[in-house]
């Protein structure tokens, strides 16, 4: 037994983990494992989606092998445990890079098919999964299932964003986009108000593939932050060394509180506000720029943090935005991650995925109990009514009707779940 | 595209540090790199990602017993035969369970052949047929002082220390550099139990660049990283009274 966790650190749990070291024997230890199992890569998620506490973890991070590539048309296949990080760096110098790719690259093209990830260019790219064009699914039977828009597409539509649950995803074929380097033309621009970030975002989102936008959540309901929009920019630039830092010790309480918070996001104002304006930035640093410091989970304390993620649908975003950064400023609970983004009007894939159009608030709360729950029992009652919903990848306690009322293809959904496997998130919200 | 000239042999080509080591090698010049090792799907899977990351260089693969005699002697003619590779890499073994080994002497014998007799017949093959190039070899910190944790391990890559040492001294001031490479415990599939064990592990890139580099610089013997040398200088130092009531 070995005690795994997930991003949040909220818990670790004692799990049996068996590593799978190539594909050809994958087949056999998932059929022969002690069931239920839970395919497992970076444990990357912030809450249970990733974990099965005293069942089995297929450990996918040994599938880490390109399969084949395509210069011409920019088709890779790979196995499932391949990093994003891999990906990028393998393939951006020589002119393709993934279309989609969240805010971390440490995780694996499994998981991120799993959790149908987005990223900053979701208007005009979607989601992780609309670039997917074929997998091979092992089920707990033995089954191996290939997958794709047209060949088995139900089981690929349940699989890309199925949390793991309908099999276990060995290998993957993607489509890449083409790029000019990899470099991004990066633009911050400071905001004072939330009608503001709508006002950039509509403006920005006809000219610009890459926005997000990060919000001060100490000031009060939310007055300022910071948009960023970028391209993709042919440059003949050094590439910068890669420097980690690394954040050694968990400190017994929480870094991010009611004290340091407002200096926090105080000073990431002003450094920001200060270089806002256009650059040349690398990939690395635009789109992922918490993965230069390695553990930066634990600054939430030992007790772990909660990511809260919503999407609202387009008609009540502004509001809704408006009405949960009062709830915080209420309930003295800042955040440090406060990311907004708008959605694009491209469908997902997937029954579960996250995704709408509409705009999408991450933030993140150190765990302090009773306080954080009744906070997001709050949050919960302005999503639901305005027909919002929760990102799986996110959550370790949404309540589960919250979950069937926010993703109307469930039902369908269950229908492609394998009996072999199971997840602390499905036993919490699926009772299986 | 025209085959580059420059030649390197890894056997053990499904080793993580060769893999990693390769990647470094090839990040910025083309070679024409041949495989070996035992199990033919691992290494045509090794080869296949190895073509992707690396798509100047030209690859093949051959499965073998790589601790049958005879095959040791054909696959080195073969590799010679048209004159020295400019590097070879010899990269296999394997961390068997030293509790397992003390139950079973097969299992003991496994692990000294495989580990160490077997590198070492391809040390001696290779090295009486190359009179240039590059001779490396993976030892290991495990090597420099028997500990009950892992000491048939230890004793078959101190085995290679020693076939090192004297190939070293018989190729002294000729074009032939022979490279003994000792790793400190490394983030591998090898070392997974250690690393679920909270045991801290050196990334297999950092590895990989300073197996690169005592390569290129012709090292006799290089630890990596380099603070295993002081490490263990301080180990074998300490008196075999004390050391013997350490839990190490």
């Amino acid at each position: 037994m070995t005690a795994v966790g997930s991003w949040g650190r909220l818990r670790r749990a004692e799990h049996f983990v068996v590593s799978l070291p190539d594909r050809e024997s994958a087949g056999y230890l998932i059929s022969s494992a002690r069931r239920p199992g839970l395919a497992a890569g970076m444990q990357r998620s912030y809450g249970d989606v990733s974990t099965n506490e005293a069942g089995t973890l297929w450990d996918c991070r040994r599938l880490d092998k390109f399969i084949a590539f395509d210069e011409h048309s920019g088709v890779l296949t790979c196995e499932s445990g391949v990093l994003l990080r891999d990906i990028q760096a393998t393939f951006s110098r020589r002119g393709w890079m993934l279309a989609v790719t969240p805010g971390t690259a440490m995780v694996t093209v499994g998981g991120a098919i799993a959790n149908d990830v987005h990223g900053k260019n979701h208007q005009t790219q979607a989601t992780f999964g609309n670039h997917v064009l074929h997998l091979t699914l092992l089920r707990t039977d033995g089954e191996a299932i290939q997958c794709s828009l047209r060949e088995n597409p139900d089981w690929f539509h349940a699989t890309v964003g199925g949390l793991g649950l309908t099999g276990v995803i060995v290998s993957a074929t993607l489509q890449l986009k083409r790029v000019p380097g990899p470099w991004i033309q990066a633009e911050d621009i400071v905001f004072e108000s939330i009608p503001e970030f709508f006002e950039l975002s509509r403006a920005s989102e006809a000219e610009y593939e890459y926005t997000v936008s990060w919000i001060d959540v100490t000031t009060d309901g939310g007055r300022r932050g910071i948009f960023t929009r970028g391209n993709p920019v042919a440059a003949s630039k050094r590439e910068p060394e890669h420097r980690r830092l690394s954040f050694p010790i968990t400190p017994p309480v929480s870094l991010v509180n009611r004290l340091t918070l407002p200096a926090f996001n105080h000073a990431y104002f002003r450094l920001k506000a200060a270089q806002a304006r256009k650059h040349i930035e690398h990939y690395r640093s635009f789109f992922y720029p918490l993965d230069a410091v390695r553990d930066w989970n634990r600054m939430y304390g030992s007790k772990g943090f909660y990511q809260y993620q919503s999407v609202i649908p387009r008609r009540d975003a502004q509001e809704a935005t408006r009405a949960m950064l009062t709830e915080c400023s209420r309930a003295g609970a800042g955040s440090f991650l406060g990311v907004l983004k708008t959605f694009g009007d491209v469908r997902s894939l997937g029954m579960l995925s996250f995704p709408e159009p509409g705009t999408t608030f991450a933030l993140d709360f150190p765990q302090h109990g009773q306080h954080t729950a009744a906070l997001f029992a709050r949050l919960d009652s302005i999503v639901r009514s305005c027909g919002g919903r929760l990102y799986p990848a996110k959550d370790a306690r949404m309540p589960p009707d919250m979950f069937q009322d926010g993703y109307p293809r469930l039902e369908q959904f269950v229908n492609f779940r394998d009996p072999g496997i199971s997840s602390d998130l499905s036993r919490r919200l699926l009772g299986t | 595209m025209t085959t580059p000239t420059e030649r390197i042999v890894v056997v053990g080509g499904t080793s993580v540090i060769a893999q990693h080591t390769l990647r470094t090698w090839l990040e910025n010049r083309d070679a024409t790199v041949h495989l070996i090792g035992r199990s033919k799907s691992r290494l045509a899977s090794v080869e296949a990602d190895l073509r992707v990351r690396l798509p100047g260089s030209r690859f093949s693969h051959e499965a073998i017993d790589l601790c049958d005699i005879a095959a040791i002697k054909r696959v080195t003619e073969q590799q010679t035969a048209n004159g020295a590779p400019d590097i070879v890499l010899i990269a296999h073994g394997a961390l068997a369970s030293q509790t397992d080994s003390q139950k079973s002497l097969h299992a003991a014998s496994d692990q000294l052949i495989t580990t160490g007799v077997s590198p070492a017949l391809w040390l001696e093959a290779f090295a009486a047929r190359m009179a240039t190039g590059t001779l490396a070899v993976i030892g290991s910190v495990a090597g420099d002082r028997g500990r009950r944790s892992n000491y048939l391990y230890g004793a078959a890559k101190s085995l290679i220390e020693r076939v090192v040492q004297g190939l070293q001294h018989r190729y002294a001031g000729t074009d032939l550099h022979i490279v003994l490479i000792k790793p400190g415990p490394t983030r591998t599939p090898m070392t997974e139990h250690l690393a679920l064990a909270g045991v801290r592990l050196a990334d297999v890139h950092q590895v990989a660049e300073a197996i690169a580099q005592a390569v290129r610089k012709h090292r006799r013997v290089a630890y990596v990283p380099g603070r295993w040398r002081l490490i263990m200088t301080i180990v074998c130092a300490i008196p075999a009274p004390l050391f013997n009531r350490l839990d190490l």
